[in-house]
């Protein structure tokens, strides 16, 4: 049977509020799982165009897949939120790029012919799932010395990787982290981030997070507006002895969950649906585990040589701030200033939060409103770092592009 | 602050016990940029099996929580104020363990104008308020609410009721008075009136916003977040809310007389509740709240005070605590699994038992008779009900498909018992013809199985005389309607072991019905106590007293049915049988009539004829009876009938057929429906002096089922 691969589209994206993990955050005594329903809910609320019974997946990421995080999250949030039981789901994990995995896999089945239109996602509440619980790495990775015995430790892998890129000093990723979180209070000035954040019912039983009973998540907890150079330099190096990675120029521990609409081209302009991006190409690149920050630079090759493009043509980057020194390190690779435009407008994990296994759609959705706004831009690039030494990317054109089609 | 603090610290000292709610207050920002909000959360701590109540001091937090509020309010720094429940809870009124302990009628206003004083703030605040009904509601909690500017309702709310009418109480919270002036004083009285007698029935979320409580309505799984971002929609104008104006003409007085007929239909006059309510509401008509409110204070502290609230909170408890931990039950340990059931018998009580056991229990169910045509027939019936579960939605297809293979019919008892954990007879009410069954029955059936007869008047021990293990025959005995009345009579024969009789009662509470163990006497309890009330009631009909007057004479006790109506369902072939059983066994008490007798020969199946609509008494049984010249007063026949059963409770506390007074109530309120106002009936003799009178002294002390000294 011949088939014809079909054109896959991002429709929409929303992301609840990150947290910050443990005790004083503010999704402390909420369920994994009810942050994903929230997420899913809104969508299809912004959606309702979407017939619900034509969902044909649900996709979630989380990379503990533990408890309120197991029990194969994508059926079980997809009942929970209301879907009928006639939608299947699943769960998928590549770690922190989970929920970019679940975009991909099912843009995959969409282009295969496989869905029309799908729901994917990600979770990570890593207050209630510490990174490392439940793992139990097989003990040939450090006999065979298959990985460093730092592989596993993701801010020694960013060590590693300043250890690579000399010339990135902790002053240049202390500049950088100084930078995001201005440009993430500009974008929350500006509107920006609010427009896709669905609010969060939250309770506190307990007072040493701060007033107790039923409350209103609006806005991203772990921003820290005001952030100053010289604030950063006092800050602690946990991962090195004089090392260069802070608290202060990496994400911290968050509690979140996105939630994204991938669909046929067809099938969206056919239902009514936004179509916000289109998507181009994606790639997976695995390099050595210690330095796994530098995985989205193979990653981002590998998906613009399928696309024929270069990174010239790129208008606009959206990259998982893990680490400062790894969107860097990424810079100085492809030759693009730290303080380039085009690069994490809203600024980025660093001053948002990067609840693992659900960032990727944040990506994605910050890049969809950016190009929305600026028709000029023709492609744009989601790409992040992965544990175990990996990077992810997705390239996207923007629909809204007025140039010379 | 004042009065409030003071009369609710007064109130809090009285009840050192209170499960304390706290009332947490939170600020946020609103969604939409609609401002600042304050939201109060009710929760007392404990996780949804223990719901969330209003005593004194839970009164007294919520209050501080209003103190703040209002001072924010007041000041700008809030645009609303919001308050909802702990999950699934939202809140279920004022703690009924705070109302026993009152002995003084200012104590009782001053809880009702506790609640007034704090809920009424609610409504005078400087920004709007908003209650968010999350979970289950009643009573203060419902009423708190009405209080509010504005509501929103989850469709997952699986109770929501003003249920204080139920319990021989008003609405006292400001429910009387607000709900009518919301929804109007038809539906009001519904919710007041009608779902409280209609064996408190609840509302869902769904009808609470049709019926216009609340103004809005979220789906559960994010109602919170949905009801803030109306909350915020409304607050900054992009929503209106409208209701429909309130018909405060003669529909207002019709929905009264209408509540007063529904009132009287169900407790005759004989509670006061739902008639101080109907006062209340038909007051209500002019709009003036504070006068409801007053009328309310004096209602509540009225009834709190009354015999019948107590006696309706003793009843409350013996079917919510007793009723759920049977008295002198042994040790559920000794209970041997029951996966599969038999029946002896295919007639009507036969498969209606069969249907029970079947839906409860999901075992084999196995029915046997004499022919086959008889066990067709009776599994034709359990299929046929099945069908009808299946047709009401009660079931799915797969259940239905599941319950009929479950169900089966044979000829053969050794082929449908050999492998039946539990088997009970439901035939003829012939010792003789019983014996003869378990007989047949132990012959075939495995060494460990429970023998269950569900005789109504035959002695067990004498059933279980002739077979080689007396010890596992237990009496299982049903009230009709099988599967509408609660109350499972169990009885322990002189030889029944423990093992036999725990295996009882963990069938019982399977078959969610409410056990009660008595002891092996004629007709057990409940059909004793009937059988000595009808005939009394009988007894003076054949002495000369009018029908009519004999049966008006027992309405100010609020049965369910008057005594013939009753007799008419129970048959009175089966009245007659009983009552000649009960005759041989204590004939200087129970006596025979003969007018029942030539009813039951003449073929006659009851006493009246409804061609009016009404009922009058058939002219073939006036015809019938045969009446001496003894003429008594209603009051005179319902001495007798009163001091008839006091006595007759007496001699069977001293037999020891069950443990307790309260058994007896718990056995007259679940399987004859009498009603809670009169706490079965034992504090209802006591209040009347009636147990004093017969018997020298009280069933149950002071301070039980009534005020305490």
């Amino acid at each position: 049977m011949p088939r014809t691969v079909r054109d896959v589209v991002f429709v929409d994206g929303v992301r609840t509020p990150f947290g910050k993990a443990g005790p004083k955050g503010v999704y402390h005594e909420t369920r994994a799982d009810d942050l994903v329903v929230k997420a899913i809910r809104e969508l299809l609320r912004r959606n309702p165009g979407l017939d619900p019974k034509k969902v044909d997946e649900v996709a979630i990421a989380a990379t503990t897949q533990i408890g309120d995080q197991g029990l194969t999250i994508g059926r079980t949030a997809g009942i929970l939120a209301g879907l009928p039981t006639s939608v299947p789901g699943y769960s998928i994990d590549r770690m922190c790029a989970g929920a970019l995995t679940a975009v991909t896999t099912v843009a995959g089945s969409v282009a295969f012919g496989a869905y029309d239109v799908a729901v994917a996602g990600g979770v990570e509440h890593m207050g209630r799932h510490p990174m490392g619980e439940g793992v139990d790495p097989n003990p040939r990775f450090v006999s065979e010395k298959l990985v460093d015995e730092s592989a596993l430790f993701m801010g020694m892998t960013a060590e590693n990787l300043h250890d690579r890129y000399p010339t990135i000093t902790k002053r240049r990723a202390d500049e950088y982290a100084v930078r995001s979180q201005e440009k993430a209070a500009k974008a929350y000035a500006d509107g920006k981030i609010q427009a896709d954040l669905v609010p969060v019912s939250v309770r506190r039983t307990t007072p040493e997070g701060g007033e107790t009973g039923w409350g209103l998540v609006t806005a991203d907890e772990p921003m820290r507006p005001g952030t100053t150079l010289e604030g950063l330099a006092t800050l602690k190096t946990p991962f090195r002895v004089h090392g260069r990675v802070t608290a202060g120029n990496s994400a911290g521990l968050n509690d979140g969950a996105t939630a994204s609409l991938i669909a046929s081209e067809d099938f969206a302009r056919e239902n009514g649906l936004p179509v916000k991006m289109r998507l181009v190409s994606y790639a997976f690149a695995g390099v050595e585990p210690e330095v796994m920050g530098y995985g989205p630079i193979p990653a981002t090759e590998k998906a613009l040589a399928q696309a024929g493009l270069s990174i010239g043509d790129i208008g606009l980057f959206e990259i998982n701030e893990a680490f400062a020194v790894q969107v860097l390190a990424f810079l100085e690779h492809y030759g693009i200033a730290d303080d380039d435009p085009r690069v994490n407008q809203y600024g980025g994990a660093i001053a948002f939060g990067h609840p693992l296994a659900s960032s990727g759609v944040r990506l994605m959705t910050q890049l969809a409103r950016q190009f929305e706004d600026q028709p000029e831009v023709r492609y744009g690039v989601t790409t992040m770092c992965v544990g175990f030494g990996m990077g992810a990317t997705v390239v996207w054109e923007n629909p809204h592009f007025e140039g010379d089609k | 602050m004042s009065t409030t603090a003071e009369l609710l610290k007064g109130a809090a000292e009285l009840f050192p016990d209170e499960v304390v709610t706290t009332a947490h207050v939170r600020h946020f920002d609103l969604p939409l940029g609609a401002g600042r909000f304050a939201l109060i959360t009710l929760d007392n701590g404990h996780d949804h099996k223990k719901p969330t109540t209003f005593g004194p001091q839970s009164l007294a937090n919520l209050n501080t929580a209003i103190d703040q509020v209002e001072k924010e309010a007041a000041d700008g720094e809030i645009v609303g104020v919001g308050i909802t429940g702990k999950p699934f809870v939202f809140a279920v009124g004022a703690d009924l363990k705070g109302v026993e302990l009152l002995k003084r009628h200012e104590d009782a206003v001053a809880i009702g104008k506790g609640g007034h004083d704090v809920f009424k703030r609610l409504a005078h605040l400087a920004v709007p308020t908003f209650a968010y009904y999350n979970g289950a509601a009643m009573g203060g909690g419902v009423e708190v609410g009405l209080h509010c500017s504005y509501r929103t309702v989850s469709t997952a709310v699986p109770a929501f009721s003003l249920p204080e009418v139920f319990l021989g109480l008003v609405p006292g919270w400001g429910g009387c008075t607000l709900l009518p002036n919301l929804i109007g004083a038809d539906k009001a009285v519904s919710v007041i009136i009608e779902n409280s007698l209609n064996q408190n029935k609840q509302l869902k979320g769904a009808q609470v916003y049709e019926l216009g409580i609340a103004d809005a309505i979220f789906e559960g799984a994010d109602f919170l977040e949905q009801s803030l971002a109306w909350t915020a929609a409304v607050l900054k104008g992009e929503i209106v809310v409208e209701r429909p104006a309130v018909d405060r003409g003669e529909a207002w007085d019709e929905a009264v007389a209408r509540g007063r007929f529904v009132a009287d239909g169900k407790v005759h006059g004989a509670a006061p509740a739902a008639y101080r309510a109907l006062d209340i509401i038909a007051a209500a008509k002019n709009g003036d709240l504070q006068q409801g409110y007053d009328a309310e204070d004096q209602a509540l502290a009225d009834l709190i005070m009354s015999g019948e609230l107590r006696a309706g909170l003793y009843a409350f408890n013996l079917v919510q605590k007793r009723g759920k931990r049977p008295a002198g039950a042994p040790d559920k340990s000794l209970a041997r699994p029951v996966t599969k059931v038999g029946v002896v018998g295919a007639g009507l009580m036969a498969s209606q038992l069969a249907l029970l056991f079947l839906r409860r229990l999901e075992v084999p169910v196995v029915l046997t008779d004499i022919d086959q045509e008889r066990v067709d027939k009776g599994v034709g019936y359990v299929h046929a009900e099945i069908d009808k579960l299946l047709g009401k939605g009660r079931i799915n297809q797969d259940k239905a498909n599941r319950l009929k293979a479950l169900v089966s019919g044979v000829l053969d008892k050794a082929e449908g018992f050999s492998d039946a954990d539990f088997v009970i007879e439901a035939v003829f009410e012939e010792i003789g013809v019983k014996q003869q069954v378990f007989a047949e029955v132990e012959a075939v059936a495995p060494a460990h199985a429970i023998l269950a007869t569900n005789t109504s008047s035959l002695s067990v021990t004498e059933m279980a005389s002739k077979l080689k293990h007396p010890e596992r025959v237990v009496g299982f005995h049903f009230f009709n309607p099988v599967a509408v009345l609660p109350l499972l009579e169990i009885v322990r024969g002189e030889r029944t072991d423990d093992a036999a009789l725990a295996t009882a009662f963990a069938v019982a509470k399977k078959l969610k019905k409410t056990a009660v163990l008595v002891k092996d006497a004629p007709a057990f309890v409940v059909n004793r106590i009937l059988t000595r009330f009808m005939g009394e009631i009988q007894t003076v009909i054949d002495e000369g007293t009018p029908v009519d007057v004999a049966e008006r004479a027992v309405e100010p006790l609020g049965l369910p049915m008057s005594p013939l109506v009753l007799l008419e369902l129970v048959g009175p072939a089966i009245g007659l049988h009983v009552s000649e059983t009960l005759n041989g066994a204590f004939p200087d008490r129970f006596t025979v009539s003969e007018n029942l007798r030539s009813v039951v020969q003449a073929g006659k199946r009851g006493f009246y004829v409804y061609d009016s609509g009404k009922p009058e008494l058939d002219p073939e049984v006036a015809a019938l009876l045969r009446q001496g010249d003894t003429v008594l007063t209603e009051e005179q026949v319902r001495a007798r009938v009163l001091d008839a059963v006091a006595q007759e409770i007496g001699l069977m506390l001293d037999e020891g057929v069950v443990a307790e007074a309260q058994d007896i109530d718990l056995c007259l309120i679940t399987g004859a429906g009498w009603p809670f106002h009169l706490g079965g009936i034992t504090p209802y003799l006591d209040r009347e002096g009636v147990s004093e009178r017969v018997n020298g002294k009280r069933f149950l002390e002071p301070g039980v089922a009534s005020v305490p000294a």
